[in-house]
């Protein structure tokens, strides 16, 4: 598995072939990628500034992706997620995860992306008309994680 | 003993300090032993560290609770809520 946080965008195509270059026993590979959106709670928004708390980032996003690998069989995983000054349609975020069959790939992939917005340290500050302005957690995040805690997942000796 | 405290985001901004080294009593630590000295300097300490205040704490890089015990020379940060992704 791979974890980066980095100030550089990145190119998706590049990345999912090298993600699963040479390895024939990868039969799918899921991914999602996070954007910057122009409009948020009513107000339009010109650029974001994510900040991170960086002894800890790499941390947790590792700790996310164990977790994943103990609740289903993945032959591996990448996530990048962006910091600093974005714009607009810039890429923020990219979640990979690699597996035999698609059924592990689409659920581990959701699953890390909904730690990562609960547990993964990172901040955003949307720039609008009406000034800098921090992002507030939603609820509805907390639900999206909290939902993998009752969920039966697939076992792995199965 | 002595911790080093971390501030993020809104509530370093909020609190405009990012960094700094706090004394502790040598007697067995927490978190909420931690939040309770930093509350009693009164103002927007007292108002953003409310217990009411949804905020997090991490020591040494890991998702913390209230009664998660503190060492010298341990790492705590102090965040609102994340929104990365």
């Amino acid at each position: 598995m791979a974890v980066r946080v980095q100030e550089a965008d990145f190119d998706l195509s590049a990345e999912i072939n090298a993600f699963r270059a040479g390895r024939p026993e990868i039969g799918a590979v899921a991914a999602f990628v996070g954007l910057v959106r122009d409009v948020n709670l009513g107000s339009t928004v010109s650029g974001l500034t994510l900040e991170h708390y960086p002894a800890m980032t790499q941390k947790a996003l590792l700790g996310i992706v164990a977790e994943a690998e103990q609740r289903w069989e993945i032959i591996d995983a990448l996530v990048i997620h962006r910091v600093g000054r974005l714009q607009p349609m810039d890429q923020i975020v990219l979640v990979a995860v690699a597996s035999a069959h698609r059924g592990e790939a689409f659920h581990a992939c959701e699953f890390i992306m909904d730690y990562l917005k609960t547990q993964a340290p990172f901040w955003k500050q949307e720039q609008t008309p009406e000034g800098a302005r921090w992002v507030e957690a939603k609820e509805s995040d907390n639900g999206a994680a909290a939902r993998w805690e009752n969920l039966l997942t697939t076992n792995k000796h199965e | 003993m002595s911790v080093t405290v971390l501030y993020f985001a809104r509530l370093r901004e909020a609190l405009g300090v990012a960094q700094e080294l706090i004394a502790l009593p040598a007697h067995p630590a927490n978190v909420a032993g931690l939040l309770d000295q930093l509350r009693a300097r009164g103002g927007e300490w007292q108002t953003a560290l409310a217990s009411t205040q949804p905020y997090r704490v991490a020591v040494n890089q890991d998702m913390a609770e209230i009664t998660t015990p503190l060492h010298d020379g341990d790492e705590v940060a102090i965040f609102p809520p994340v929104t990365g992704g």
